[in-house]
């Protein structure tokens, strides 16, 4: 009896996550793409075929017939979605870039850091998680504008005459970006420092090394698993972000996200923001596989 | 020819008043904020010697090997290698290459990179390390092993692996931190003689720290025994063995049996040593104390012997007594005798036959004896 509950269990438990993805990943994105072979239409909802159970058989499998790639094609023949994909990748690229610059040091500090002081530094890594990512966001808003924090500061201590002009432009969108995507960058970095043994270091100096040497040839290659998962929470959510290139880019920003709000709300055009958003989710599950397989192979290492 | 211990050694630099020594701790004291790590410490050890620094976790053996490696600094004093002072030389820079305890092996490189590191550190040619990263695999055995990354190796292949690399770039000194430390017994005691065997044959100067008694013993030329950041005593594993110079290594090294007592007669090379006990002992003394002074007298359990009868000869030393214990232990039997006093004394016999006409047996009333120079007087 008790084995026949176990077994149950453990197939429960099994398909718990399964029905998850099911449910709420798979259905969602198979509506989604059905949407995006239909065709606009002033209705509701707008865009048709629609299916109902009136039609029968026959009739949903006419209105399947009316399906097309068309809005694939149209994706295609406009510069502008193929540019908003490449801008997209550009800006969380050279974002991931500079979150990896800033954040490796921070993991490297942390996990030198006395034992004793390290949940703390944690806990302060986290903390801007407690307000809400939107006002944080906002609060840039603030800071980056003409009349703003910084630019008071800077023209204040005579280092520049009239002020910058970084609201609105793309380098408030990296600052966005690296700001609001750090603590994701940072937390893998400091797991995969912190496990590191330091007589490995101490070996490499024995062996001739001096530190920053030691460095690049025994802590760096061992702490690349963490570099690739931090890359990967950085640059995947990065590409499809919306909120910060509409509140801290300009008009002339262009990131897919906005394109896709665009599509959805201001053209009311369901079927090519469907599409824009299918597309998107190829470009982003590329980078899962890549980052998976580079989990896969660190775990067969044996670390 | 009389010697200390059952053993000849025809290596012992240390006796010659006109060897120089190869590396020289003069007056270290490393301090870690208040704690006392290494305290006021002057040793010599020598070109070629197998070496060995013995004591309890916390006693500073550590400390000395890693500064002697240049990962920790002394607070004062100098530590001279080859007639260089090395204090202010970093790790890197030393001629001197370290085994890790852990091994320390990089995870992220193959055997061969991981034995190969140090030479492409220095800039050697590749042709040349290749060269003798195929010799040091052949010196280790592990030639089939070359491409392996460390986590497909068994414990005792790594640690080859962590000698090899160690001694690739062919160091003045070896140092081995606890190198048998993670093999279990069988494996440990090949390896001990592996290790000598390869020290023999490269004729380089070992200094290993242990916490294992039985290791320095087997593999040393000299082992230092440390408490407390301070060398007690410096000798080899017989003379530490045979004649320890204080209560401390005598207790540290091997089973002992400590009577307290006071110098009744002392002169001639001699003296007569009453226990607290009331136990009347003679025996033979180097350095005689004055008579009327508190001693201690140490003798190891396999100096007493356990007999129904009392001695006949004169000089040797006999106090009766009740078998309290019997311990059987395979190759030896231990008894625990009671003395007249209430003092339990611990004598181990060997059992050199399989079977024994009629044993000693529990309660009997039996004598303990020993000769005069079978324990040592320990003045402090």
């Amino acid at each position: 009896m008790s084995k026949l509950g176990s077994a149950i269990f453990s197939r429960l438990v099994i398909i718990i996550p399964y029905a998850w993805l099911l449910f709420f990943f798979l259905v969602p994105f198979l509506i989604v793409f059905r949407i995006s072979l239909s065709t606009t239409a002033i209705a509701q909802p707008p865009y048709e075929p629609v299916f109902a159970l009136a039609d029968g058989l026959s009739g949903i499998w006419a209105k399947i017939g009316e399906f097309s790639f068309d809005n694939f094609v149209w994706l295609t023949e406009d510069a502008l979605y193929l540019n908003a994909y490449l801008s997209s990748v550009w800006i969380a690229g050279v974002s991931t870039l500079a979150t990896l610059l800033i954040g490796y040091p921070i993991a490297y500090g942390m996990a030198q850091a006395p034992r004793s002081l390290r949940p703390t530094l944690l806990m302060l890594v986290i903390l801007p998680f407690w307000t809400s990512f939107l006002i944080r966001v906002y609060a840039w808003i603030a800071i980056l504008k003409p009349e703003g924090l910084l630019n008071q500061f800077l023209i204040g201590t005579g280092i520049i005459d009239s002020p910058l002009i970084i609201l609105g432009t793309n380098w408030a969108i990296y600052i966005g970006i690296v700001y609001s995507y750090l603590p994701f960058m940072v937390l893998p970095l400091y797991s995969a420092l912190e496990k590191m043994d330091n007589t490995l270091i101490e070996a490499a100096q024995d062996l001739g090394c001096p530190q920053i040497t030691a460095f690049w040839k025994i802590t760096f290659p061992l702490s690349l698993p963490g570099v690739v998962a931090g890359c990967m929470l950085v640059f995947i959510p990065a590409v499809g972000e919306f909120v910060i290139p509409d509140l801290l880019g300009g008009s002339q920003t262009l990131m897919i996200g906005k394109t896709l709000w665009n599509e959805f709300n201001a053209n009311r055009d369901w079927p090519v923001s469907a599409a824009v958003a299918t597309i998107l989710l190829l470009i982003l599950v590329v980078p899962i596989v890549f980052f998976q397989n580079a989990q896969a192979k660190a775990e067969e290492q044996g670390r | 020819m009389k010697s200390l211990g059952n053993i000849r050694r025809s290596f012992a630099p240390w006796a010659d008043p006109a060897a120089k020594p190869f590396i020289t701790f003069r007056n270290v004291t490393k301090k870690f904020g208040d704690f006392t790590a290494v305290d006021n410490l002057t040793l010599d050890i020598y070109h070629r010697e197998f070496f060995a620094l013995l004591g309890a976790s916390g006693c500073g053996k550590s400390t000395l090997l890693r500064m002697l490696a240049g990962f920790e600094r002394p607070t004062s004093g100098e530590i001279i290698l080859d007639g260089q002072d090395i204090a202010s030389i970093p790790p890197y820079k030393r001629p001197v290459n370290m085994m890790f305890q852990s091994y320390a092996l990089f995870p992220h490189m193959t055997v061969e990179s991981n034995i190969g590191f140090g030479l492409r550190q220095d800039g050697m040619p590749k042709n040349e390390i290749a060269e003798r990263v195929a010799q040091m695999l052949k010196l280790v055995k592990l030639e089939q092993f070359a491409k392996r990354k460390p986590h497909q190796l068994s414990g005792g292949q790594r640690q080859r692996v962590a000698l090899a690399r160690s001694l690739a770039k062919r160091p003045k000194v070896l140092l081995l931190d606890e190198p048998l430390g993670a093999l279990d017994k069988k494996l440990r005691e090949e390896t001990q003689f592996e290790l000598m065997d390869l020290q023999q044959d490269l004729g380089l100067t070992f200094v290993v720290v242990t916490h294992d008694q039985e290791e320095a013993m087997t593999m040393a030329d000299r082992i230092a025994v440390m408490s407390h950041g301070k060398v007690i005593q410096v000798a080899t594993p017989a003379e530490i063995y045979e004649a320890p110079n204080s209560r401390f290594v005598a207790d540290f090294i091997g089973d002992v049996n400590i009577l307290d007592g006071k110098v009744s007669a002392s002169g001639n090379g001699k003296i007569e040593l009453v226990t607290n006990d009331g136990f009347t002992v003679r025996t033979a003394s180097a350095g005689a104390p004055a008579s009327g002074s508190a001693a201690g007298f140490a003798i190891r359990p396999e100096k007493l012997k356990v007999s129904r009868n009392a001695p006949t000869d004169a000089t040797v030393n006999a106090a009766e007594g009740e078998v309290w214990d019997i311990g059987y232990l395979g190759d030896m039997t231990v008894f625990y005798v009671k003395l007249g006093s209430g003092k339990v004394v611990k004598a181990s016999m060997l059992n050199a036959q399989r079977e024994v006409e009629n044993p000693i047996a529990y309660d009997e009333k039996v004598w303990v004896s020993f000769g005069e120079t079978a324990g040592v007087v320990l003045k402090d």
